[in-house]
């Protein structure tokens, strides 16, 4: 065993197949001992294939994956380090919650006894604070608490590598933030390797250190989540992870574009001259209530959101964008009401520089 | 008249109910109650039964004790024996079986149940008889084995007459067995051994029961595979009613002996649900 081995888990140019389709392709990832990482991407870009490749359901077609530095082709699921967090729990019917946390210890050769079991699972049940339930069946728990015997049940093992997937999606929103912040400071505590599944971009911004964005069968970026958001690697990144305005531009040197009105901004510098898109987050965007300036627009439409507001704004030649802004930024103190004309402005670095897209 | 929203939903489901429940009456209960009193009666001199209260056929029943003895060892035994059968092939066709092939494969198992069973008993009094399979153990130098007309020719008879019925409900509940409490299994350590003993088999037990009480129940009241296999040796309460109602015509004697099996089933049906009830630890077990 090599505990020295600083990456939990390694993907080497790993390709899955499922007959004629293409699941994934060109796989490589490391993730380091401790982190935090989450796999994001849109449906059926193959983050569910990955992970069950790690917890042993599917083999690699080609490539393969290591677990501690130790290859796993040909590892049946009972004999890795990881344990799993179903997408809808995987919770056994027929035996109680202490049962079902208990199930793994059950199966450790040389047997712990029995004594020792009970200690653990009383444990665990505590870490997810469900103390006092193990004599529930699964169906007299709510959705919550059937998510959290999954934890334990998982957890109690003590698993180099804990996967989840999708693990809060039947919760409701309220439910899903509150154990978005158990998981966290649950994987600071353990210091185990949460590798977490998701479509839901908040969740893997807010809860990992490391975010692995994935598209149609490839990992497109892997980076922290300040990076994946202000540095997104692509258009798509940068329209998948949080909101972006994406203009058709053509840009004229480093650092100036010319938008498809005609009017000429100012850019993040870049190397590529020609047609080009240009993406630039809503928040990004100031609203001034002047009729002039590089960029102006009509307000057309506005949602109040408490601490901010967002605004559409329609720039003739150049499409709706869209606007966030707080309320001390904008002019004045008071909100900007729809039909009024603005005058918007950016930092050039935050109008980041793309090729065009290709056909749209 | 008015009535009341709770008195209007009650009449409906009577209403709903009704046919069902006349059909009960009139087939079920019915004839059920002429035979209690039947079995209260005397036999007639000519044959039939002649009014009384009296509990003499019931004090008669050890008459009869090795039909009793036959049918309540042997139709346990067969049901247990087909368990052992249909288990693997339902287990095959449920878990194992190329899902393209598996509704052929399924049907397959039903498609016997087209010929009439006496038929099929029919070939199996032959592959047992004289000719049949003792012949052949002639020829490597084996003789005189017998094999028709004994308890394990009635088995035999049993286990493949009843598969089929053993095998539907236990394909039911492990086809709807959800495939990733397996990988949760496994993923939690357990080998595939541990995995069918700790989460497959005690999850298809309501199937296991269901088939086990159905085939039990059915094989208490069995008359032609111990008629046709059993040659008048090993005979079955079945037998002994054809007996008792159509030759030697002591309808009471019969009735008390019908009684007392029907006591028997509901028993045995009770404690099957109960013990399915506490195995899967559902409210639900489902009868097919
Ligand atoms: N068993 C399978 N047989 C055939 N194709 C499969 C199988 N499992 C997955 N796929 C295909 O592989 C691709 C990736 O699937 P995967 O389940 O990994 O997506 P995902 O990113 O988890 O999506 P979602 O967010 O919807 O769960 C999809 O195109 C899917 O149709
Ligand atoms: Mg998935």
């Amino acid at each position: 065993m090599t505990a020295t081995h600083p990456n939990d888990i390694e993907f080497r140019r790993v390709v899955k197949r499922y007959g004629a389709v293409t699941a994934v392709t060109g796989i490589d990832l490391a993730v380091p001992r401790g982190a935090f990482v989450a796999l994001l991407g849109p449906s059926g870009c193959g983050k569910t294939t990955c992970l069950r490749m790690i917890g042993g359901f599917e083999q690699p077609s080609e490539g393969e994956v290591l677990i501690r530095g130790e290859a796993m082709t040909g590892v049946p699921p009972y004999r890795r380090p990881v344990n799993m967090v179903f997408q809808h729990y995987a919770l056994f019917p027929h035996l109680d919650v202490s049962a079902n946390v208990a199930y793994g210890l059950k199966q450790m050769r040389p047997r712990i006894e029995t004594g020792e079991i009970a200690r653990r699972v009383a444990e665990a049940l505590e870490m997810v604070r469900l103390d006092g339930f193990g004599g529930r069946r699964i169906h007299e728990l709510s959705g919550g608490q059937q998510q959290r015997v999954a934890l334990a049940r998982a957890l109690v093992n003590r698993p180099a590598v804990l996967l989840l997937d999708e693990p809060l999606a039947a919760l409701d929103k309220k439910l899903r933030t509150a154990m978005q912040i158990e998981l966290q400071s649950l994987q600071r505590n353990l210091g185990i390797t949460f590798v977490l599944v998701t479509h839901d971009q908040e969740e893997a911004l807010s809860m990992s250190d490391l975010v692995c964005v994935m598209n149609a069968g490839r990992i497109v970026q892997m980076a922290t989540p300040r990076e994946i958001y202000d540095r997104p690697a692509d258009l798509f990144v940068a329209d998948f992870v949080g909101k972006t305005n994406i203009l058709d531009a053509s840009v004229v040197a480093s650092g100036r574009a010319r938008l498809a009105d005609g009017s000429m901004v100012a850019v993040a510098p870049s190397d590529r001259v020609g047609a080009a898109t240009v993406a630039i987050r809503p928040e990004a965007i100031r609203l001034a209530r002047k009729a002039a300036g590089d960029l102006t627009g009509t307000v057309t439409n506005r949602i109040f959101l408490g601490a901010t507001a967002e605004y559409a704004v329609r720039v003739p030649g150049v499409g709706d964008l869209l606007v966030t802004a707080d309320h001390h930024a904008t002019s004045k103190s008071d909100l900007i009401e729809p039909g009024e004309a603005v005058a918007l402005t950016f930092d050039p670095g935050a109008a980041l520089v793309f090729p065009a897209r290709s056909s749209a | 008249m008015a009535m009341s929203a709770a008195g209007k939903r009650r009449a409906v489901t009577g209403l709903l109910v009704a046919p069902a429940a006349a059909w009960l009456v009139v087939f079920l209960v019915l004839p059920f109650i002429a035979i209690v009193v039947f079995s209260l009666g005397e036999r007639a001199p000519e044959g039939g039964y002649q009014p009384a209260l009296t509990l003499a056929q019931y004090m008669n029943l050890p008459a009869r004790a090795a039909a009793f003895w036959n049918t309540l060892v042997l139709a346990p035994i067969g049901a247990l024996a087909c368990l052992v059968v249909a288990y693997p092939v339902a287990y095959y066709l449920a878990v194992k079986a190329d899902p393209r092939w598996r509704l052929l494969l399924v049907s397959l198992v039903v498609v016997p149940f087209w010929t009439s069973l006496l038929v099929r008993t029919y070939a199996w009094m032959y592959i047992l008889g004289s000719r049949g399979i003792p012949n052949l153990l002639t020829l490597v130098g084996i003789e005189d084995v017998r094999l028709l007309n004994t308890p394990f020719a009635v088995l035999v008879g049993i286990v493949y007459g009843y598969l089929p019925l053993m095998i539907m409900p236990i394909y039911v509940s492990l086809e709807k067995l959800d495939r990733r409490l397996l990988e949760a299994s496994a993923d939690l350590g357990a080998r595939p051994v541990s995995t069918f003993l700790g989460v497959t088999l005690p999850l298809s037990m309501p199937g296991v029961m269901t088939g086990v009480a159905l085939v039990t129940i059915l094989l208490l009241g069995e008359y032609l595979i111990p008629q046709l296999l059993g040659g008048g040796k090993v005979f079955f309460i079945g037998n002994a009613l054809v007996d008792l109602f159509l030759q030697s015509r002591n309808w009471p004697f019969g009735s008390a002996i019908a009684v007392t099996l029907v006591l028997v089933v509901v028993v045995v049906l009770l404690g099957a649900m109960r013990l399915a009830y506490r195995v899967a630890g559902t409210r639900q077990v489902d009868l097919v």
